[in-house]
């Protein structure tokens, strides 16, 4: 039997058309599935939801679970990838989804705008294993307009001969600004290394006031 | 990576419009919305068991039996909410109810609407959502053998119908 037995049949021609207009069905799925996956979140069915937020540096892909935000990407990383490292690393089950990333939306616009010093939002350490939770836990009570060198860092973290390995944690913060990993700079002032580029390192130390007698004036 | 399912944002997204098609024109417009919703919330409630299993290799055909399956539970439901009516002949046009929806060609898509539930999916299936046969018999749980058969069985009762 092949494929199609009457492949002139007018029936089929129509059948093949569908029954309503291409483009109108194409937009009708793409606003049902935008719809189930607000549902989908608001419902608490996934284990993740992402969502891309606003930012000076443009736009940062979030990304939060029931405990809170668990990833903030620069514009740089490939969004794809980082899905796909989410999906593997703590579930599959992921929606984009606005709603559970409003807060921090808001937290991050009133950092950047000058106008917070600490963020409130809950955070997820399920991408930060033991020896790195230490060391970002250390980072994250930095205060804001602080700074410290690597070698303190990982003396605070407990391990003070490990300052490479304390750098290699701060570069893989999954979560940073948040974590402020930028606030941790080489001994004698220099700034060091950031993922997210030595320039934006400098910006937000510029945001915080941090430059002004430290770097500068050693 | 072969083992690693995608983000469930990028499965709804690859296959959404597939699902769509094929229940608008399986259950009419009307009753696709909630079809489409339950649906994708079966396939992520089932979606971190797939790992390691043969359907994650053909996640199109996984999400298209399942339609398939609210497509059945839809026209059943249908049928029951069609009893309560007094008037006779509106009870048999309620167990007989075409998809809600009015498109050109109406007519041919009721005949579509009150095909038996395997016929119709292999029609829809292979007409709307443009799948082989196999990918048919699996969506609706047979042999390709007996995909084929609905298939031809749907296509001759519809110009039965288109014809009279």
């Amino acid at each position: 039997m092949s494929e199609t037995s009457n492949a002139g049949d007018g029936l089929e021609y129509v059948l093949r058309r569908g029954g309503e207009d291409e483009r109108d069905l194409r937009e009708q799925a793409s606003a049902a599935a935008r719809r189930l996956a607000a549902r989908i979140a608001g419902e608490g069915l996934a284990e993740l939801s992402y969502s891309w937020l606003d930012s000076p540096f443009g736009a940062l892909l979030a990304a939060s679970t029931s405990h809170g935000l668990v990833r903030l990407a620069f514009p740089e990383e490939d969004a794809e990838a980082v899905l796909d490292a989410l999906a593997q690393r703590i579930s599959p089950r992921i929606v984009e989804a606005r709603a559970p990333l409003e807060r921090a939306q808001r937290e991050l616009e009133e950092y950047f705008e000058g106008r917070r010093r600490t963020f409130e939002l809950a955070l997820d350490w399920a991408l930060i294993g033991a020896f790195a939770r230490r060391v970002l836990g250390v980072t994250y009570r930095i205060p804001y307009g602080g700074v410290l060198n690597y070698a303190q860092v990982a003396a605070g973290a407990g391990s003070p001969r490990a300052s490479r390995a304390a750098g290699n944690a701060l570069g893989a913060n999954p979560l940073p600004i948040v974590i402020p990993c930028h606030r941790v700079l080489r001994s004698g002032g220099a700034l060091g290394g950031y993922a997210g580029g030595l320039e934006r390192k400098q910006w937000l130390l510029e945001l915080e006031g941090a430059l002004e007698d430290g770097r500068s004036g050693r | 990576m072969s083992e690693a399912l995608p983000p469930f944002q990028r499965f709804l997204d690859a296959h959404r419009e597939v699902v769509w098609r094929f229940l608008v024109s399986a259950v009419g417009a009307t009753e696709a919305e909630d079809c489409f919703q339950e649906t994708f919330i079966a396939a992520l409630r089932a979606y971190p068991r797939l790992r390691g299993t043969r359907e994650r290799h053909n996640l199109r055909a996984w999400v298209l039996t399942i339609a398939h399956r609210k497509s059945i539970d839809a026209h059943r439901a249908r049928a029951r909410r069609a009893l309560p009516v007094e008037d006779p002949a509106q009870l048999q046009r309620g167990r007989d109810a075409a998809p809600a929806q009015e498109p050109r060609d109406g007519a041919l898509w009721s005949a579509v609407g009150e095909l038996p539930a395997r016929q119709r999916s292999a029609v829809v299936l292979r007409y709307v959502a443009d799948l082989p046969h196999r990918d048919i018999a699996a969506a609706i749980g047979c042999s390709e053998e007996a995909a084929r058969r609905s298939l031809h069985e749907g296509l001759t009762k519809l110009r039965g119908t288109v014809n009279a």
